[in-house]
């Protein structure tokens, strides 16, 4: 099936070329990170964790995100789902491969990488993150490309196959949650030290990942015939709401306990995101305007998804969803991990800004990423329109 | 070594650094007399009490070593806060960064207003004496240390023999989730190689490579010779910072937190720090 790749129109190849001239700059400046150290990048001894794993983080939900096409078609049966199950299972393994390079890049010593493996620490949650990770990226892999070869030899997959199917349902839920664990265990850091992070990651990653393949459902119509029907986007399209508002929920609930238990810990992060903090006569404000886009783009695409016109036009679907999920990258793939630090420890308030290296390696691996997804979609499609005949 | 208080150190058994080697036995007593005590468990209730109104005690067990920081002689005599550093920073080989990349120094004890340091205590109408001199922060080698916790790889460590918090630098993967883990702040980054940046080297102790984590390590390495960590040993006999085993209650430290009131960095969190104040 990977031959697929290699047959395309001239947009398909100018596109990868597009995200191989990223993937170049990014490989350039992660070897000047790597000779230089992680002083090459904003980050600081107050702020320790910046763009890479924000982008970590955010990802992990998109992957996790994929689930909500898997779950309603193999236990409800839910049939419209059946075309596009494989883009939620592809989509999956493109992201967690940014996530694993995420955390490489992040590493002050990438070549000792796999002490992880070889000392295992049961009570560090990065111990079971890299099992769960590596897990549903196994699970992904396997469940995609055997239900995609059973397709094309026009057979039914073989049943043991659907073990694997549903083991990856828990392992899409756990990816997130622990990933939501690395943070929500950390004592002295109030804005993590919260028992919503899981749910609330949750909740984002249902509605960013459904979003990102709504999208992807749209640009495939248009680029490579691939019609996913009304009915199954528009049912996305419902599960994406509901998924957005409890994340808003969330996000409400944390000002709540912050402001009306009227704690000074519990409020410093949110003040921090949303108003500015003020420390020794200076206000520290630099994430306030992605915090407020992040507000009115999820309430507006939230609201424009809810409107008739989005259950017919298909370009005001794709711009609704297209702004959810910058939305929610605001939410998660910025301000979250960030406004953790702030605070320091020691009251000291330091502000991230990423340098131009940090952010050259961050769009590589992201370019990677949507490269893994374009192929693994080309074969996906090509194995369909051959199948359609 | 000041003669009249005539502190030593007896070590059995071999290295300490890393716990490698017998268990070893580290004291640190006001008289010869004393050291000969080591051993005897302490009687019921005499471990001191941790925070939050908490009736948990520490299991008295094994050696973990302590230290009282006597902020009223650090006031008095400001000059060993400087000292103390100073000496941290030689007998490490601690990098000084320059001041466009204060951001990602590199500190393993250091001096910050009373405020930063002990950020649960409430600042308003605060005694001048508290607010007019620095105080001074360190790794707390926490009984219950949450960056052990998170570490992935072990690469940081609690040492059964002596408690303390140790760090492995060619184990650590620089991932820097115990950064993140400390409530402290105790922890620094080598965001690039350290070495250039080393004022005068000490080949007793390693310098680090770029992308490790370190942090203050009681000098291990130098308890292993019989000495006393590079700080205590800074302030001479002023008794401005008293090193020893919490859970020997005939030690020096035992006495003075048995008689002075102490306060630790953050109790609530129940990490339990071994770093006690005077204020």
């Amino acid at each position: 099936m990977i031959e697929k790749t290699l047959k395309g129109k001239p947009a398909y190849w100018i596109w990868l070329a597009f995200l191989g001239m990223f993937m170049a700059i990014g490989a350039a400046c992660y070897i000047r990170q790597y000779n230089y150290g992680l002083g090459m990048t904003g980050m600081s001894r107050d702020v320790s964790w910046g763009l890479y794993i924000s982008q970590f983080t955010f990802l992990v939900g998109v992957a996790a995100g994929g689930v909500m096409l898997v779950l309603p078609y193999y236990i409800h049966n839910y049939k419209e789902f059946g075309r596009i199950t494989i883009l939620g299972e592809f989509l999956a393994i493109g992201s967690i491969v940014m996530c694993l390079l995420f955390i490489m890049a992040d590493l002050g010593q990438p070549m000792r990488a796999l002490n992880v493996v070889l000392h295992p620490t049961p009570n560090s949650m990065l111990f079971y993150d890299a099992i769960v990770l590596n897990g549903y990226l196994f699970l992904n892999i396997l469940c995609g490309w055997v239900i995609l070869t059973a397709e094309k030899k026009q057979v039914k997959p073989p049943k043991w196959i659907y073990f694997f199917v549903y083991l990856s349902i828990p392992f899409a839920v756990s990816i997130h949650t622990v990933t939501a664990m690395l943070y929500c265990g950390l004592p002295g850091r109030h804005f993590w030290l919260s028992a919503i992070i899981a749910p609330r990651f949750l909740a984002s990653a249902f509605a960013a990942g459904p979003a990102l393949i709504v999208v992807a459902c749209l640009i495939l119509k248009r680029v490579a015939g691939f019609d996913a029907g009304r009915k199954a986007l528009n049912k996305i399209v419902t599960i994406i709401i509901y998924a957005a508002l409890l994340n808003m929920f969330f996000v409400g609930l944390e000002f709540f306990v912050g402001f009306y238990s009227n704690i000074p810990g519990h409020k410093h992060a949110l003040e921090y995101l949303f108003f500015g903090l003020e420390h020794h006569g200076h206000v520290y404000n630099n994430l306030v305007p992605f915090m407020w886009a992040f507000v009115i783009l999820a309430f507006g695409s939230i609201a424009a998804l809810s409107t008739r016109a989005a259950k017919e036009n298909d370009f005001v679907l794709g711009m609704s969803c297209l702004a959810l999920f910058v939305a929610f990258w605001l939410d998660k793939g910025v301000g979250f991990v960030l406004a953790g630090f702030v605070p320091s420890p020691l009251h000291e308030i330091t502000e991230y800004y990423p340098t131009m290296n940090e952010i050259g390696v961050t769009l590589g691996v992201w370019a990677t990423g949507f490269m893994v997804v374009t192929l693994l979609y080309k074969i996906a499609i090509g194995v369909e329109h051959e199948v359609e005949g | 070594m000041d003669k009249q208080r005539r502190k030593f150190l007896k070590i059995a058994g071999a290295s300490v650094v890393a716990g490698i080697g017998a268990p070893a036995v580290i004291k640190l007593t006001s008289t010869p007399a004393l050291a000969s005590g080591h051993g005897t468990p302490p009687a019921h209730g005499e471990a001191p009490a941790h925070g939050h109104g908490s009736s948990e005690e520490e299991a008295p067990k094994g050696v973990r070593l302590g230290m009282v920081i006597d902020l009223r002689k650090l006031h008095a005599q400001p000059e060993l806060m400087d000292n103390a550093i100073e000496a941290c920073i030689e007998a490490h080989n601690i990098p000084q960064l320059s001041e466009e990349k204060i951001k990602q120094e590199v500190k393993w004890i250091w001096k910050m207003p009373f405020n930063n340091v002990f950020t649960d205590y409430s600042a308003y109408h605060v005694s001048k004496k508290v607010t007019e001199h620095p105080a001074v922060a360190l790794c707390n080698h926490c009984d219950d240390p949450p960056c052990v916790r998170a570490c992935p790889t072990q690469a940081t460590f609690k040492s059964k023999v002596n408690g303390i918090v140790g760090m492995d630098f060619h184990r650590c993967i620089g991932c820097r989730f115990c950064m993140a883990a400390c409530p402290y702040g105790a922890r620094s980054f080598n965001w690039q190689d350290p070495r250039p940046y080393i004022k005068k080297y000490n080949p007793d102790f390693p310098s680090r490579m770029k992308g490790v984590v370190e942090k203050c390590n009681f000098c291990g390495e130098r308890l292993a010779l019989g000495k006393e960590p590079a700080c205590v040993e800074a302030c001479g006999g002023s008794g401005a910072i008293v090193f020893g085993d919490l859970n020997d209650p005939k030690s020096e430290l035992r006495a003075i937190l048995d008689k002075e009131f102490t306060i630790q960095r953050k109790p609530t969190l129940g990490t339990k720090p071994s770093v006690f104040y005077i204020v």
